[in-house]
């Protein structure tokens, strides 16, 4: 029986080859995924080793200048008596921070990526181990620096050129003593760093003589353990020791972490597409059991029992399986070594390694495609098996009866019913709806796919008389070829309608969030511009208010400045505001009191949290500065909740004593006349001409979030086309099927008159009329699960409202037409160059 | 035309073979399926194509039809050549100036009845003649199943279906290709019956493929096929005569 099988393999080649393909696609995108990943994670953990290879004992303190409860990190003494401990070859110390180079255009050089600084610590022979320069040498003068050499090449600085650039404080100009190359990841990721010398750094990014971190280096031979046991008593109380080894160790360990959690969301996008292949598959091989009822019944006839037929075609699909696996296997190799270099094209520069391929890949990469096609091939081969012997005497071919439908439709119609129910019970559940919605979305994707044959006949019937207005007879026919077998039709448009559920569902969700965000700036902030640090996280330096006060046109300016302090014995969070300006740039709706007593030293507190305490203005509550200074502080406006603002606000003043390095995400600044370029550049030189500061206005800030969303968006996007292309072989598939078994009718058609391009249209048609059908199910689907995970989601997003992009619908249903139109053009040519005569020929 | 008066019918030509050849392949396996026919088939009259297997009765329908090419000689069908024309145009006077009855019904499964019966116009886009359509479909007796799909229809119901296609479009030439051969005796007969009416009553003109001598009975005129060449042609045949002359040609083809 398996000669038979293969046999029958190597005649259906053309037939297969979709099925091939399908298989195929899904097994490259597992095993490109894993070999990537694999090689990528080797390549980390060599560079990770390779980093602490001399490093014996590495010291981290976590000391930084703006945290003053802190100790202050490692003094020079210390790091003097570690050297002179036992078996230590040398001891480095380092201070990092932010530091910023602005290139030939005056922005930030690396923006998006680390910005650091740190200092050049020559050792004894001169040399700082950690860099290796390439022109020059590191800094050891106050105005000097040294750069990384792509930030340098990007500046398109050189050796002695004038540099300027940021750290929290003012912009600096230095000059460019050398530029080095090094095995920092964060730098090779696309970040800059910069060199100071270690009294600058010091001085910019801690405390004069004392450093953050240390790395002890081993003299030959010495135990590094016995290393770290002597360092330990010497470092002050909150800094952590451990020896190089066991950073390495952590290292990888972390890389790991983070590596399997894209492989995780890659394997995801994988499974759908094979998912999305299942149903190419089991078209494929119904047809190719469809095709050979006569020769199945014989076999049947002559002896051969329903087990041997049913073995047969699983055999079959067995060496389908086989033969894609290892092609898709192949092709997934090469996919993650052009993965590889692609990434680097990105700017972003991998560590590099040899392509690993370990035992699971290969095992992985075979199991499922195997897995899959034998799967998809089991209805097929239980319908093989119940064809009777006596079929091989009828002249008729089995013809898929509607009567089976019926049981079908039931069990599909339950199903999704209980889906929808179930998502619509999540949606109304609201926050922790979203396990049920999971659950429910499953089924009713699971239900509408068995129901799919059923509502293939009145769906499509609604466009068959506009087909038939605008393309005659063409249009009237394809119509209705398109839902002559419901089954293969369903097939078909089940994988575009999984696909489209996905890529609807996502959008759906992405433009409500992006329209939320949106909503929220226009609504929250009335300030022309939003001034922060480039480099997301750090903050302002607080000579940048008084600055943004003296900028000419600027009518109110207040920071929102995060502090914590303790409020009649709980914790809230407070921004440290300008009383008086804060109200011009941010929309603070009073509910009782007055805002204007901010001025007088009172403080602000939003209504719900008022009202949970029972304060009320006037309330005089005692507090507990971060310092751990106590006082007293009293209400004198209560504001309705925000979700922009804090809790309380606090007038900076009262802040001040306490908080002498405040912590300044953001300020706000409204300027006479709005948002101009005038206005702008007032601002960029009242700060020096930061290039670590931004400035953004109101479209600014809408375009970063709604920049990362559409992002977001476009990596599904390009994921799930994988799953789409899969989807379109299958249309193609269908059609060359409908083709092939349709030879006679269309060779009547072209006999009593249809000339070959009304053939083409009505081939083509007949595509495009399953691809929308498909998209439409998918877009309804996809635009009924967002709404409710919208709903488990409404509660913390104020202004939610859900937003139906239209015209990314419009532009996804205009896809699946021109999906059909292509599919179709293969199937079509060959319809229209069919040979009329042996097509109407009686056997 | 439909407007022709049926006085000018009687004499002018439908169609018109002349000196038509066909070949395939080349050198040693050359075969010559049509060798020089030159043949008129006169307006109003039924006529039946004889001959055994491989005598080159279909390809000589195949290519008076504009179904197929062929290597020399000329087609004229009223009063367009064929040769020269592109496949666009071959598909265009076939739809308007042939109807086809095939052996395998070749009836549009998604169809109902009065559809596939209507289907030649729909491809036009022209309105079919309604009182001639119901002559049509009365003449076959179709009119209570015009809303049934063909596979709720015998072969023979089918096959009337397939008639009335041929008919509806007022064709200027019908050509049938072995229409009986799917049928049972009863039903082969009816069908024949309405072509011969068509061809009596109402004036229309059938070309038929057969190899059935009781089939070839009901035309005006039988023309006998062997080896590519017209041997003979016999009028107002018997279903007996035709039986002989074809007795006579396969003794005389086992005797050469």
């Amino acid at each position: 029986m398996f000669k038979t099988a293969l046999r029958n393999v190597l005649a259906h080649k053309a037939r297969l080859l979709m099925t091939v393909l399908a298989v195929m696609l899904g097994v490259a995108f597992v095993s490109g995924t894993l070999v990537f990943t694999d090689t990528l994670g080797s390549a980390f953990r060599n560079q990770s080793s390779k980093s602490y290879d001399k490093v014996a004992v590495a010291v981290t303190t976590y000391a930084s200048r703006d945290d003053t409860e802190r100790e202050a990190g490692v003094s020079k003494q210390t790091l003097q008596k570690m050297e002179r401990l036992d078996g230590v070859a040398s001891a480095t110390g380092r201070v990092d921070g932010f530091a910023g180079v602005a290139g030939t255009d005056g922005k930030l050089i690396g923006q998006g990526w680390a910005n650091k600084g740190g200092n050049f610590a020559p050792g004894k022979d001169g040399k700082d181990p950690a860099y290796t320069f390439a022109q020059g040498s590191g800094p050891v003068k106050d105005d000097q620096i040294a750069l990384d050499k792509d930030t340098a090449s990007k500046g398109e600085y050189h050796v002695g050129d004038s540099v300027r650039v940021a750290t929290n404080g003012p912009v600096k100009t230095y000059q460019l003593a050398g530029v080095f190359t090094t095995e920092d990841g964060a730098v090779n990721a696309g970040g800059s760093l910069v060199l100071f010398d270690t009294a600058v750094a010091q001085k910019l990014y801690l405390k004069p003589g004392y450093f953050q971190n240390v790395s002890v280096a081993a003299a030959p031979g010495a135990d590094a353990q016995k290393i770290l046991d002597e360092v330990k008593p010497l470092l002050p109380k909150d800094a952590d020791a451990k020896t190089g080894k066991a950073l390495a160790d952590q290292e990888a360990k972390d890389i790991e972490k983070g590596l399997s959690g894209l492989n995780q969301m890659l394997l995801v996008f994988a499974a759908i597409a094979l998912f999305v292949g299942i149903f190419l598959i089991s078209n494929t091989f119904t047809m190719l059991v469809a095709q050979r009822t006569r020769e199945l019944a014989l076999m049947r006839a002559v002896g051969a029992s329903r087990g041997q037929v049913r073995r047969s075609v699983l055999a079959e699909a067995l060496v389908v399986g086989i033969v894609a696996s290892v092609i898709g296997f192949a092709l997934g190799v090469g996919l993650a070594s052009g993965l590889q270099s692609a990434i680097g094209m990105f700017g972003a520069k991998m560590p590099a390694g040899p392509l690993i391929i370990s035992a699971t890949p290969v095992i992985a990469a075979l199991a499922v495609g195997i897995f899959v096609t034998v799967v998809a091939a089991l209805l097929p081969a239980w319908r093989a098996a119940k064809i009777p012997p006596v079929a091989a005497m009828n002249s008729v071919h089995g013809v898929a009866t509607t009567k089976s439908l019926v049981v079908r439709n039931s069990i599909g119609g339950v199903i999704t019913l209980a889906g929808a129910a179930a998502v619509v019970a999540g949606a109304a559940a609201g926050k922790d709806g979203k396990v049920i919605i999971g659950f429910g979305a499953f089924l009713a994707l699971v239900g509408i796919i068995i129901l799919i044959p059923l509502l293939s006949r009145p769906i499509i019937a609604l466009v068959r008389p506009a087909l038939s207005k605008v393309f005659g007879v063409s249009g009237k026919l394809a119509s209705q070829n398109a839902v002559r077998n419901p089954r293969r039709t369903g097939a078909t448009a089940s994988a575009l309608a999984i696909g489209l559920t996905l890529v609807t569902g996502l959008s759906v969700l992405g433009v409500t969030l992006g329209t939320a965000i949106d909503k929220m700036t226009t609504d929250n902030i009335k300030a022309d511009y939003m001034v922060q640090m480039a480099a997301g996280g750090s903050g302002l330096d607080k000579d940048v208010l008084s600055a943004l006060r003296k900028a000419p046109g600027v009518s109110a300016v207040s920071p929102k400045q995060s502090s914590y302090v303790k409020l009649g014995g709980i914790d809230e969070s407070v921004a440290g505001v300008t009383p008086g300006d804060i109200e011009k740039v941010i929309s603070v709706e009073t509910v009782s009191g007055s805002l204007a007593t901010l001025g007088q030293g009172r403080i602000a507190v939003d209504d719900k949290t008022a009202a949970k305490h029972g304060w009320k203005p006037g309330s005089q509550l005692p507090v507990e500065f971060s310092d751990k200074k106590k006082g007293q502080l009293t209400i004198g406006a209560t504001f309705k909740e925000n979700e922009f603002l804090d809790t309380v606000l606090v007038p900076t003043t009262l802040l001040a004593p306490h908080d002498p390095q405040p912590y300044i995400p953001q300020v706000f600044v409204k300027t006479d006349g709005g948002a101009t370029s005038a206005n702008e550049k007032a601002l960029v030189s009242a700060l020096g001409d930061n290039p670590a500061i931004s400035i953004m206005d109101q479209q600014d800030i809408r375009n970063e979030f709604g920049g990362m969303i559409n992002t977001l968006l476009n990596i599904m996007y390009g994921l799930l086309a994988m799953a789409l292309l899969i989807a379109v072989l299958g249309v193609v598939n269908t059609l060359a099927m409908s083709v092939f078994e349709r030879q006679q009718e269309i060779g009547m058609l072209r006999a009593i008159g249809l000339d070959r391009g009304r053939v083409k249209t009505m081939i083509r048609l007949e595509a495009v009329v399953i691809s929308l059908f498909g998209a439409v199910i998918g877009v309804g689907l996809g635009s009924f699960l967002a709404w409710a995970i919208g709903q488990t989601i409404k509660g913390s997003i104020p202004n939610y409202a859900l937003v139906m992009p239209w015209d990314r619908i419009g532009i996804f249903l205009l896809l699946a037409a021109l999906v059909g139109v292509l599919a179709a053009m293969w199937p079509a040519r060959s319809a229209a160059r069919l040979n009329m005569l042996t097509a109407i020929k009686t056997e | 035309m439909t407007t022709t008066p049926t006085a000018h019918r009687a004499t002018a030509v439908a169609a018109r073979a002349v000196e038509l050849s066909k070949v395939y392949g080349t050198g040693e396996t050359q075969v010559v399926a049509l060798d020089q026919v030159t043949v008129d088939f006169r307006q109003g009259e039924f006529t039946a194509i004889m001959g055994p297997s491989g005598s080159g009765k279909s390809t000589l329908m195949h290519c008076v039809a504009g179904l197929d090419s062929f290597s020399s000689g000329s087609v004229r069908i009223g009063e367009t050549e064929l040769g020269s024309l592109k496949d666009k145009q071959l598909t265009q006077l076939r739809r308007d100036k042939i109807g086809f009855i095939f052996q395998a019904f070749n009836l549009l499964p998604t169809l109902t009845a009065l559809e596939n019966i209507t289907l030649p116009m729909d491809i036009a886009g022209r309105k079919p003649n309604k009182e001639w359509l119901d002559q049509v479909i009365s003449m076959v007796g179709l009119a209570d199943r015009l809303g049934h799909r063909p596979t709720q229809l015998s072969g023979g119901q089918q096959q009337r279906v397939a008639v009335a296609r041929a008919l509806a479009s007022q064709p200027e030439i019908i050509f049938g290709d072995e229409p009986t051969g799917n049928l049972d005796s009863r039903s082969g007969a009816e069908v024949l019956g309405f072509l011969r009416n068509s061809v009596r009553e109402l004036g229309q003109t059938v070309v038929m493929v057969t190899h059935d001598p009781v089939a070839a009975s009901y035309a005006d005129r039988v023309i006998f096929l062997a080896d590519g060449r017209i041997v003979d042609e016999m009028l107002q045949p018997s279903a007996d005569g035709v039986l002989d002359r074809m007795k006579a040609f396969e003794a005389k083809g086992r005797t050469s």
